[in-house]
């Protein structure tokens, strides 16, 4: 218990004395997870949207694997990234093992399915009368995909929050293609695992304290989506 | 006009994560794979050391933490460029495998069997360690191992086959597959035996609640080499700056800095400086 | 007569392999209203969508302006010439005015250029008051006059309205029913309604085409489709309940004597002795007279019969008179009280040659 008030006292201290070391963690994990994340997006909701437009031989195995993919443990991601970014390995070639990008890529790997199954859910959810619709007010086919994109844009930014909550709360890949080097791929993840590890608790709980932080700020724009999104 | 806007947004975004993703690159020659035991990176004796080779050499180190065992896989596939480890059989393995150019002593510590302050298996002050070890067995105390082939593992396994018992898949013997700091986490947690480094230990103390329970056995000796990973097997390996590694950890600035390291913290430094010190065995 | 605005020819459209549309033929003049009738199911919402582009043609040409439209590049510019309400506002979850706006934002029209044209339409269809509120906040009345403003925004040459106020309470739809013709009648719009109610065909349109089994079986002035339809389901859809099935014996002196189980009716029509025929008539088109008055009319089918029941629906009865056939009457409250009309009692029954409308019998 003292050990409990002892550390969340220092959490208190570092936070508020901007700790250098635990700010530069605190912003590298930002960059990553939200540079993940953003790249996701990009990817998920492409992807999302032309499965959910489109009819194709093969779709249904497309879902199944969208939907396979939001379920797939970091740590299997974590590893195959590291297999491929060896510098033996297929993309040994970009020397990208243990970097900031190396967490990037599998970070994005992780998120993707998720973006893009959430934005799949959600294109396909509305009317699709809505489609004709658009179409009939003499839009092209580019323009109905925005609308109908701007049109999902809540559950679309609930696919973002949950990328990003999963990304920036995931260890597992994150120490194995990061390598956790202090200053460069130490993100809060990563830097929590082992400053419990060397005993250093009051650390650890101050960097739980932030990803808490975190976590809780995500939820609650989460919530406040869901609250808002009524049926139509 | 909305639309437009949005999209430059987009592209704008693409080309920002373009840029975090393509900037570290470029400084590839300058990078340093360094793979190692959890000890070193535990105690915080790298924070230390690799700022200063840093700035003296110019390369940027990439630690990687993990235990020696995967640390000389790594090494073995060309995937680090230096090893600073601590289990000599393997080393000795790897060496005669062709994949180090050289194995340098850098320095030791002990090993230590920590245990609960009331000793239930009653192995405080024993000699030989391996008969501590069979002690816990027999008197159906618990042994918390680390199970992750690293350098504290290996030399547990020597323990348990010198005590002439196999502790797999026995009742009194429970695996972490972790790193040292969280298996002492562990074992002080659920008041159990364990074999830990003697600067693990002495870095964590103050939270465990663990005694020293038996040292000073000449099989408890814990002994870190540095290997510079062999180029001519694997050429993408960095040698200039793994051999540039290897030699600063046996410099004479770098040993003076083990010599200290630890005694303001501690009282008693965690590791013994070694360079140029006839091998052990 | 000028090039007519929309010319549909063999137009066939399937789905999932089974064919769900074929329209032989269909023309549009410039500035009429059109109202596509029939059940549900039989083809009108996908002849709209058809008309506008928006399903997949098997078969089949589009002329409009007499020109044809293939689906490539033409058809994008094509779609900018009409506008389309569905029975669902399908708003977009923005302002009523961005909703209003859509379509010229869609159009790259500069945003000074669509302020004045979003409050014009606003204005017309009586939105103008929730402007800045959300599209998802409006009752439905409300949504679907925002379509319509939308619809409307972009003055398009021709309106398709898939069944637009099927879904609105009945003081709402004859609000915006009368909005929307006060705006054609100044716009002069081609429309293009499909509806399953026949009054609100009746009422809007300048021609009626009656859809049934995905093809058009009868095109005409709404007069014409509600007093000569062209078989029995169009006869029953607009509304004629007595269709009694007969034997032509005479057709000499330009009238059809027509024989019903015994009895025979008067017609007009012209059919050849033998020919088997059903007799149509309106329900409105009964007279009904107390039994034995000797009151003269001028209609040359007179028969007595028995009140099986009285059906009431407000205003109008509902009655069912056996008199050897089964005839049915539609009489007003006054005249239900004027005549003391019950059930069982034994009325005269009357309606003149002209009110019958003969078509072949299908069973022959």
């Amino acid at each position: 218990m003292e050990l409990i008030i002892e550390g969340i006292r220092k959490a208190i201290w570092l936070l508020f004395t901007l700790d250098p070391e635990v700010l530069g963690i605190t912003w590298l994990s930002l960059k990553v997870s939200g540079t993940a994340t953003f790249i996701s997006l990009f990817i998920g909701i492409s992807l999302g949207t032309v499965v959910a437009l489109t009819r194709f031989p093969g779709r249904r195995l497309v879902v199944s694997l969208i939907n396979t993919g939001m379920g797939v443990p970091p740590v299997v991601v974590g590893l195959f990234v590291t297999i491929f970014l060896w510098r033996n390995g297929p993309l040994g070639l970009f020397e990208l093992l243990y970097t900031p990008t190396a967490i990037i890529i599998a970070q994005a790997v992780i998120a993707t399915p998720i973006v893009a199954g959430i934005s799949l859910a959600s294109i396909q959810k509305l009317p699709e009368a809505l489609r004709l619709q658009i179409l009939a007010l003499g839009a092209t086919r580019a323009q109905m995909i925005w609308m109908l994109i701007k049109e999902a844009r809540l559950p679309l930014l609930a696919a973002v929050m949950a990328g990003f909550g999963g990304v920036i709360s995931e260890v597992g890949a994150s120490i194995m293609v990061g390598g956790n080097i202090k200053g460069y791929t130490r993100v809060l993840t990563t830097a929590t695992v082992m400053e419990t590890g060397k005993g250093n608790f009051d650390i650890a709980i101050a960097l739980g304290v932030i990803l808490l932080i975190f976590t809780f700020c995500i939820n609650a724009i989460l919530t406040g989506i869901q609250q808002r999104e009524r049926p139509r | 006009m909305k639309m437009r806007n949005l999209s430059l947004v987009w592209i704008l975004a693409l080309c920002l994560a373009a840029l975090v993703a393509g900037s570290p690159a470029e400084a590839a020659q300058k990078n340093l794979i360094l793979a190692t035991t959890t000890s070193t990176q535990d105690t915080g004796l790298l924070d230390v050391l690799i700022p200063i080779f840093e700035k003296k050499t110019g390369y940027f180190v990439k630690t990687i933490a993990v235990g020696s065992g995967q640390a000389m896989a790594m090494g073995s596939k060309g995937e680090a460029d230096v090893l600073l480890v601590h289990s000599s059989a393997a080393e000795k393995k790897f060496m005669a495998e062709g994949n180090g150019v050289s194995r340098k002593l850098v320095m030791h510590n002990d090993f230590i069997i920590v245990g609960p302050r009331a000793d239930p298996a009653g192995i405080r002050g024993m000699k030989s360690a391996a008969e501590a070890m069979k002690q816990i067995a027999d008197k159906g105390a618990v042994f918390t191992s680390r199970g992750d082939n690293s350098g504290t593992h290996a030399k547990e396994k020597d323990l348990w086959k010198a005590s002439g018992l196999n502790p797999e898949g026995q009742k009194y013997y429970q695996q972490t597959g972790l790193g040292m700091g969280q298996t002492l986490n562990v074992s002080a947690e659920k008041k159990t035996y364990t074999l830990t480094d003697r600067g693990t230990y002495l870095a964590l103390k103050k939270n465990l609640g663990l005694d020293i329970l038996v040292e000073g056995d000449a099989i408890l000796l814990n002994v870190y080499h540095v290997i510079d990973v062999n180029p001519a097997k694997f050429p993408k390996v960095n040698a200039p700056a793994g051999k540039a590694f290897a030699d600063f950890m046996v410099s004479k600035e770098a040993q003076a800095i083990i010599t200290t390291f630890g005694v303001d913290k501690y009282g008693s430094p965690l590791f013994f400086p070694d360079a140029g010190k006839p091998e052990y065995e | 007569m000028s090039v007519p605005i929309l010319e549909v020819r063999g137009l066939k459209v399937s789905r999932g392999g089974v064919p769900v549309l074929d329209i032989s033929e269909l023309t549009v003049q410039a500035g009429e209203f059109l109202s596509l009738i029939g059940p549900n199911g039989t083809g009108k919402s996908t002849l709209l969508l058809g008309l506008a582009g928006l399903v997949k043609r098997n078969a089949g040409e589009i002329r409009f302006h007499g020109r044809a439209i293939t689906n490539g590049s033409d058809m994008l510019e094509y779609r900018r010439h009409l506008a389309m309400v569905f029975q669902e506002p399908l708003l977009f979850d923005a302002t009523v005015y961005d909703n209003v706006a859509s379509g010229l934002k869609i159009r790259g029209m500069r945003r000074s250029h669509i302020r004045p044209l979003v409050e014009e339409h606003l204005e017309l269809f009586g939105v103008a008051h929730l402007s800045s509120r959300s599209a998802r906040k409006i009752s439905g009345g409300e949504a679907q006059r925002t379509s319509l403003a939308r619809a409307f925004a972009t003055n398009p040459e021709l309106v398709l309205l898939d069944e637009p106020f099927v879904s609105l309470d009945p003081p709402t739809r004859e609000a915006i029913i009368d909005d929307l013709g006060r705006v054609m009648q100044t716009r002069r719009t081609t429309v293009v309604m499909a509806t399953h109610d026949r009054m609100d065909a009746l009422r809007m349109s300048n021609r009626i085409a009656f859809m049934e089994g995905g093809g058009i079986v009868q095109v005409g002035p709404p007069s014409e489709v509600m007093h000569q339809p062209v078989n029995q389901t169009v006869a029953a859809f607009v509304g004629i309940e007595t269709m009694l099935e007969g034997e032509v014996r005479d057709s000499s002196a330009g009238v059809l004597v027509v024989d019903i189980n015994g009895r025979s009716i008067a017609a007009a029509g012209s059919f050849t002795p033998g020919e088997r025929v059903m007799c149509l008539v309106r329900p409105e088109h009964v007279m009904i007279f107390p039994a034995g008055s000797s009151t003269e009319s001028s209609a040359r089918n007179r028969f007595t019969g028995t009140v099986r029941s009285v059906q009431s629906f407000g205003l109008i009865h509902r009655l069912e008179i056996d008199c050897g056939f089964l005839l049915i009457a539609h009489v007003t409250s006054l005249a239900m009280e004027d005549l003391h009309l019950k059930q069982g009692m034994t009325v005269n029954a009357a309606f003149k040659a002209t009110s019958v409308h003969v078509i072949r019998s299908s069973h022959s």
